[in-house]
């Protein structure tokens, strides 16, 4: 058996690299030197651009993909050693959900659910009894003998959803869920996934190319660019401190991390001579995020603050908040010691003339 | 038209829809799980083995491509060995089973391979074997493809039924040949070609009906 002892994380990938052979010659390195350890019962986001090896990880965690270097372990399991039978039993531990759904077209809701516990060989008897109350889970009891092409997007990823659930599985693997779908229905499955987690203690592993996702539900974040992990972390620290440009791009997608138009297209890096202003991030964190630390700037210092842009956010239980400002350039400096010394982050992204 | 003649028509009628069902049956038995296997054999797919399916399509196609005709008195020694006689309705069977193996293989091997490739997926990520893929995904998917595939098959299989007289099968081709063109009762060759228009419009209008019914992608309105 390729059991392995693991310090208790429900994945954990050592090494991971992952090749393919190139049409023609030579091979795509699609992962390279994947460590990561998932602790049970979280949700992980995985983040990353089109073709940063996203899927490829996630498919090596269900042993769709084979790696071609390090070992990817699911609840002690060598998934990339394990033989067929071994790897059919690992795979009904781990439940997947996809953008598409990939729901069978000729079966019904209640046969798409009742799909994995037939190949698991539950006698019909149990399969009724579970697949009737998954169906009730994901709030779809009206729909059970409609067939796919009867039903919205957001419903056929809840009956995605039932049907990764079926075999109880201890984790699930999420490729771009809710990518196919609206806001409003993104909104409705992310919280169902929540549930989920929280009812069942499902260890998710979520990929997403939007760090709203990320914001809405994980707790933990990995970031992936060109087939590595560049930025790994709680959510709620990568979101206060990201170190990485690729994540600091993603975050940009988010309200109040942007700058206006009319100042990006001003700002320099270089303090140009003569009067200007630094343009500041400030990130607030936990408890200081509702303080009123900007008046206090002002009404301690004597250094007015101009507002560019700001929002305040919850991940998570915490409040979090990210705000541009610009002060006067002479004074900068002395505005950034004051912020830190009360706990606050803060970043120059540069100047304006 | 005389009485003796329409208990012909209707004699031959019946030679050719026991040839065809027949054949058409045993072609599926054999067709369809070779069908089946030519698309899951192909190089990456669920049961890969690039070379077998090699062989088996080439052997496919060799038997595609010999003209029916050919194939009937080509095969006469294997006919009798198999049906006792190579005369006869019965013996026709033999060579319009060995046409429409390999025709019925391909259609249901494209059915087969239309069918997403996520699904396959969703099913492998469950932990299914590749039998249970094929048997309970593969196979159900298929099914509105592979009904007009057999829908194909059956019409074609009418078309083939009407020249096995040349080893002594009856039925509605023969018919006409023997009275129709060689004595000459043209109201004969007109009777047998208006039976195999209305059967073959039967058949076709049957299998896309069944092929409706078995097909759920399309969302319909349910008389709502
Ligand atoms: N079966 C394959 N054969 C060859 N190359 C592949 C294969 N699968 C993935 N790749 C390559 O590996 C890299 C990572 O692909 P992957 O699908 O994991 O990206 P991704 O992050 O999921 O992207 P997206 O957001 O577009 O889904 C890409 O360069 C891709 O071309
Ligand atoms: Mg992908």
């Amino acid at each position: 058996m390729a059991d392995v002892q693991t310090s208790g994380a429900a994945i954990t990938f050592d090494k991971l690299g992952k090749s393919f052979d190139k049409k023609g010659s030579g091979k795509v390195m699609a992962l390279e030197d994947i460590s990561l350890d998932v602790a049970p019962g979280t949700i992980t986001g995985i983040i990353g651009r089109s073709g940063a090896g996203k899927s490829t990880l996630l498919r090596m965690v269900n042993g769709l993909e084979q790696p071609t270097a390090g070992t990817v372990t699911v609840a002690g399991h060598d998934v990339g050693r394990a033989g067929a039978a071994e790897l059919r039993r690992i795979r009904r531990d781990v439940g997947m959900i996809f953008q598409h759904f990939n729901l069978l077209s000729s079966r019904t809701v209640y046969g798409n659910v009742a799909l994995p516990l037939e190949i698991a060989g539950v006698p019909g008897a149990e399969i009724k009894r579970r697949v009737d109350d998954l169906i009730g889970r994901v709030g779809l009891e009206q729909f059970s003998n409609r067939y796919p092409a009867e039903l919205s997007g957001g419903q056929k990823q809840r009956v995605g959803i039932a049907r990764a659930l079926a075999t109880q599985p201890k984790v699930l693997l999420s490729d771009e869920a809710t990518s196919a779908l609206d806001p409003e229905t993104t909104q409705t499955v992310l919280k169902l996934l929540a549930d989920i987690n929280r009812d069942l203690g499902l260890t998710i592993l979520l990929i997403t190319h939007e760090m709203a996702v990320v914001r809405d539900i994980a707790s933990h974040v990995a970031v992936i660019d060109g087939g590595r992990i560049v930025e790994a972390g709680q959510t709620y620290d990568v979101f206060a401190a990201p170190q990485h440009p690729t994540t600091r791009s993603f975050l940009a997608g988010i309200t109040g991390i942007t700058l206006p138009s009319f100042i990006a297209g001003k700002l320099q890096a270089e303090r140009p001579q003569g009067e200007s202003q630094e343009v500041i991030r400030i990130t607030f964190a936990g408890t200081h995020a509702t303080d009123p630390m900007l008046a206090k700037l002002t009404s301690e210092l004597g250094i007015p603050v101009n507002i560019l842009a700001g929002a305040i956010e919850e991940i998570g239980p915490h409040p979090f908040g990210n705000l541009l400002v610009s002060v006067d350039a002479t004074r900068g400096a002395e505005a950034r010691a004051y912020l830190q010394r009360h706990e606050l982050l803060t970043e120059v992204l540069g100047y304006v003339g | 038209m005389s009485a003796n003649l329409i208990n012909l028509l209707i004699e031959a009628t019946l030679q050719t829809l026991y040839m065809v069902a027949i054949s058409g049956a045993l072609g599926t038995l054999f067709g369809l799980p070779i069908g089946v296997y030519l698309a899951v054999s192909q190089r990456g797919e669920l049961l890969s083995s690039p070379w077998v399916n090699k062989v088996l399509g080439l052997i496919v196609n060799a038997a595609r491509s010999v003209p029916f005709i050919i194939l009937v008195v080509a095969i006469i020694p294997f006919t009798r060995m198999i049906a006792g006689t190579s005369i006869g309705t019965t013996a026709a069977i033999v060579p319009l089973t060995i046409a429409a193996v390999p025709f019925i293989a391909r259609l249901v091997e494209n059915a087969i391979r239309e069918v997403d490739s996520g699904l396959i997926e969703a099913a492998r990520a469950m932990g299914a074997t590749p039998f249970q893929i094929i048997r309970k995904v593969l196979v159900p998917e298929a099914l509105p493809g592979i009904t007009l595939g057999l829908t194909l098959a059956v019409v074609s299989l009418i078309g083939y039924s009407a020249m096995v007289g040349a080893v002594g099968g009856e039925g509605l081709g023969d018919l006409g040949i023997r009275y129709g063109y060689q004595r000459f009762m043209p109201e004969v060759m007109l009777a047998v070609v208006v039976i195999l228009i209305v059967l073959v419009q039967l058949v076709q209008s049957l299998g896309e009906g069944l092929a409706r019914l078995v097909d759920k992608r399309a969302p319909r309105n349910r008389g709502r």
